[in-house]
């Protein structure tokens, strides 16, 4: 017990440092950047004196290190402060935005393991059969195709000429705050409020979005099961297993896949991580309002409390990853325990 | 392949998707697909954004406005009539009785006296367009007074042409607020001072207009819905929305399956295309946004003028026009846009590289020079206008080297005239001459200048047109005034640090069921008072 609590004090420490670094490293990106954050306030007509007066508001007056050291206090007290674009604090920004794009990796998450997983075991029990490559073939387009042409094709296609699924943003306008914000994930709310126009408005936004997403990591999560696969399968036990007359069904799934689990578990965390952080372009098409747009505008705005806030929840998430994956490998794999 | 693609991205979505009908919109409810990631507050005393000046010139009324459709007519709003003294220092307003704000509060002249008051104490970006009347924070109490519920009266500090000054308050800066809602709304500052409700009035409205704000999601959705309480005739809508739809096709998307009823956005192409499948109306208008680029004197190369005259006839504006441009922007190569009370249509320069390379040899250049441009990336037809300028630069030996970055970036470079060249637009505060004479007017050409107008950005500075400009403000014959910027505009194209190129035409597609919808001349004139759907 003892020592499982040293190692999370120790765990807890090493995170804490990674985040105070990963504050400062985007601090200083930030103030490094060619723009006049002041500027990006005020704008271009303001007089001097307007000026000069945002710029002591903003406290750039005051040296770099002390600015440092008063956001990070700030935020160490959940203060993110203030963001100049939306003109609300940061925290609330990012409880709207960032639920948006949890909903929407997620079920493209899902899409993509459930999937990708048994596409990558059957390519490699049967590979170099059609299956195989069409696979290939598919999992190429997949790193090849902008996801940004792919959305407008999807949109064109599903949207406009078949009618489908619905097009850009989350819902519906006329549906838009008909739930009540609980999670700010729409269709969990509209599950919790019982409404089964908004759940079915909101998965037809979702689905070809999420679809994108998930041939993404679909591509990404099939081509390392099969490599991890093919690994196991040129293995001697299962030659063993075969002889001992287990039948093969069990085989690939019991004993191959069994075992490629733990590193697997790393497999789909990243592709997640790689959703969240990559949902920009497609948040961009389908006019999804979620953090990787957030982040992105206030970029180019200069708004550096929202990107900070920003960063640090991509940060956060991918700490959760890590820890998560983690817990999971002790669950999977008895060694680890 | 694409029906193999498409079938494995929806492999889930089939099974378990309904398909999705598509409800056509509201009848009561217009909604409109454009770019509002500009929007960052709604207090007319702080917002400087153009999407924000289309809302609240149908939340707000002010004294007065410019007529959409005729912009060189004064529209009383709330102000019935007005005098102007005989030393043209006292503004003297009668307001008309029985306006309400949203409220239900009565629309006093002591909520006028409040509204310039906070809009000159808080200071903020448009503070400067009250300031410039020389009314500042400390003689505000004196100059800006009611002397009675319905009269008005405002003192400035010099004798400036009425136009001049009526102009200005033609601006949505100078909405009326509901004094007594915000009051009850004002907090301390972090300096400790009042904020004038201005914490509130950031994402909420206090107006007396048609409309009112329901609600606004940053980057995502602004709601205006009909206000019960408005003087006027009511609005045949219930409701007007704004969706913020960054990427263009998507606006298109949206449009051409009836869950929008207007794309404010669109390009050339996509219009093109849309017009190629028909069953879509298209309105447009000349806004009052000039496209320019800033030729900085500060650069040894440019600081001669026959060097400036030269990159004026090195620029394709027709060719530009025809090919990248097309119905978005109209040549302009004046500093006013089309529509601005002396705005003549004066067009010396086409491309002419002979000429070009004429001056350029008698400059001292016969064989070019090296030089950048900073661009805004974001925007493709300005990439499209930087490359063929290096094109035609290249005939005479200039190497024009393209600096892409976004907005932002190009502006900051600009401000502290760090660029060589700088492709940029320019709109008008308000629809008056004065307000485009920072392109002519620059009076401390020093590196810390307090002021630092377009003529300082590029370094360039002329004393006579400062004079001529000084004058033309205070010139009360308003036949004169007009003469005098027309006579200006010619004698500064010749010398100028700019090469002037383009108006803003902003076209927007809608549905043939919307009706009476009409782009104003400037974000605040496109009103939806009498806009409905059939």
């Amino acid at each position: 017990m003892r020592r499982v609590l040293a190692g999370g004090g120790g765990l807890l420490l090493s995170l804490f440092a990674t985040f105070l670094g990963l504050l400062f490293v985007t601090f200083v990106i930030g103030r490094l950047m060619p723009i006049d954050p002041v500027l990006a306030a005020v704008g271009d007509r303001a007089s001097v004196s307007t000026y000069n007066q945002v710029r002591a508001e903003m406290g750039l007056d005051r040296p770099l290190w002390h600015q440092f050291l008063i956001y990070a206090w700030k935020v160490l007290h959940g203060d993110f402060g203030m963001s100049i674009l939306t003109a609300r604090p940061v925290l609330e920004d990012l409880i709207r935005v960032f639920p948006a794009t949890a909903e929407l990796a997620t079920v493209g998450i899902i899409i993509g393991v459930v999937l990708g997983i048994p596409l990558g075991v059957w390519s490699a029990v049967y590979r170099n059969s059609l299956l195989d490559h069409v696979m290939r073939v598919l999992g190429l387009v997949g790193y090849s195709v902008p996801i940004f042409w792919l959305g407008i094709m999807g949109l064109l296609i599903f949207y406009l000429e078949l009618q489908w699924v619905g097009g850009p943003g989350r819902l519906d306008v006329y549906l838009d705050g008909e739930v009540p914000t609980v999670t700010g994930m729409i269709m969990v709310d509209s599950l919790l409020a019982d409404d089964w126009e908004v759940f079915d408005n909101a998965f037809s936004h979702i689905i070809l979005p999420a679809s994108l997403l998930g041939y993404y990591s679909l591509a990404y999560v099939c081509r390392m099961t099969r490599s991890l696969m093919l690994e196991q399968l040129n293995q001697e036990y299962l030659i063993t297993a075969r002889v001992k007359g287990t039948p093969e069904r069990r085989v690939v799934w019991r004993h191959a896949f069994g075992n490629i689990q733990v590193p697997l578990i790393t497999v789909v965390a990243l592709a997640f991580a790689n959703i969240l952080e990559g949902s920009v372009l497609t948040e961009t098409v389908f006019a999804w309002p979620g953090i990787g747009r957030y982040i992105t505008t206030a970029l180019l705005s200069a708004d550096m409390n929202a990107v900070l806030g920003g960063t640090i929840v991509v940060g956060l998430v991918y700490i959760g990853m890590n820890l998560l994956s983690d817990i999971l490998y002790r669950i999977v794999d008895p060694r680890a325990r | 392949m694409k029906t193999l693609l498409a079938a494995l991205a929806l492999g889930v979505g089939c099974a378990l998707a309904l398909p999705a009908a598509h409800a056509a919109t509201p009848q009561d409810t217009l909604i409109e697909a454009i770019h509002l990631d500009d929007m960052i507050s709604l207090d007319p005393a702080e917002m400087y954004e153009l999407s924000t000046y289309e809302v609240n010139g149908n939340v707000y009324e002010a004294l007065v406005a410019i007529n959409p459709h005729n912009t060189g007519e004064i529209l009383h709003k709330a102000a019935e009539s007005w005098t102007v003294s005989d030393d043209g220092l006292t503004y003297t307003f009668k307001l008309r009785p029985n306006m309400k704000f949203q409220s239900g509060n009565p629309v006093t002249a002591a909520d006028v006296v409040y509204s310039y008051q906070r809009l000159t104490a808080l200071n903020k970006p448009p503070a400067f367009l009250i300031q410039d009347l020389g009314i500042s924070p400390d003689n505000m109490k004196d100059t800006l007074q009611a002397a009675d519920d319905l009269t008005f009266r405002m003192t400035v500090d010099k004798p400036y042409a009425p136009s001049y000054v009526i102009n200005v308050l033609c601006a949505t800066n100078f909405s009326i607020v509901d004094s007594q809602l915000l009051k009850s709304k004002e907090a301390k500052q972090a300096d400790g001072t009042n904020d004038w409700g201005n914490g509130w009035l950031k994402t909420n409205s206090a107006g007396s207009g048609p409309f009112f704000i329901k609600q606004w999601k940053p980057n995502e959705i602004v709601t205006i819905e009909a206000n019960p309480n408005y003087y006027g005739d009511k609005p045949k809508l219930k409701r007007v929305v704004w969706r913020h739809i960054a990427e263009e096709s998507s606006q298109r998307l949206l449009l051409e399956s009836g869950d929008i009823d207007i794309a404010r956005n669109l390009e050339a192409d996509q219009l093109d295309g849309l017009r190629q499948k028909g069953g879509f109306d298209y309105t447009g208008t000349a806004q009052n946004t000039n496209l320019y680029m800033g030729l900085n004197t500060k650069n040894q190369y440019l600081a001669n003028p026959k060097v400036r005259q030269a990159i004026r006839y090195l620029i394709d504006y027709d060719g530009l026009q025809k090919t990248a441009l097309r119905e978005g922007w109209i040549i302009n190569q004046t500093f006013l846009p089309n529509g601005v009370m002396g705005f003549v249509d004066s067009r010396p320069f086409k491309l002419d590289i002979d000429k070009a390379k004429a001056l350029l040899a008698e400059a001292g250049y016969p064989n070019g020079f090296p030089i950048t441009v900073n661009v805004a990336s974001t925007e493709q037809s300005r990439m499209d206008i930087a490359q063929s300028m290096q094109a035609t630069f290249a005939k005479v030996g200039i190497q024009l080297k393209i600096l892409a970055s976004d907005q932002k970036t190009v502006i900051t470079a600009y401000r502290a005239r760090k660029h060589d060249m700088a492709l940029l637009t320019w709109g008008i505060d308000y629809f008056d001459p004065a307000t485009n004479m920072s392109f002519v007017v620059n009076l401390d050409n020093s590196d810390d200048a307090k002021s630092k107008p377009l003529a300082w950005r590029n370094g360039w500075m002329n004393p006579e047109l400062n004079d001529k400009a000084a004058a033309l403000k205070m010139e009360r014959d308003a036949d004169k005034r007009k003469a005098g910027y027309q006579a200006m505009i010619q004698e500064w194209q010749d010398i100028s640090p700019f090469a002037m190129m383009y108006q803003q035409n902003w076209v927007a597609a809608l549905s043939p069921k919307v009706k009476n919808f009409f782009i104003g001349p400037s974000n605040e004139m496109t009103q939806y008072l009498t806009v409905y759907k059939e």
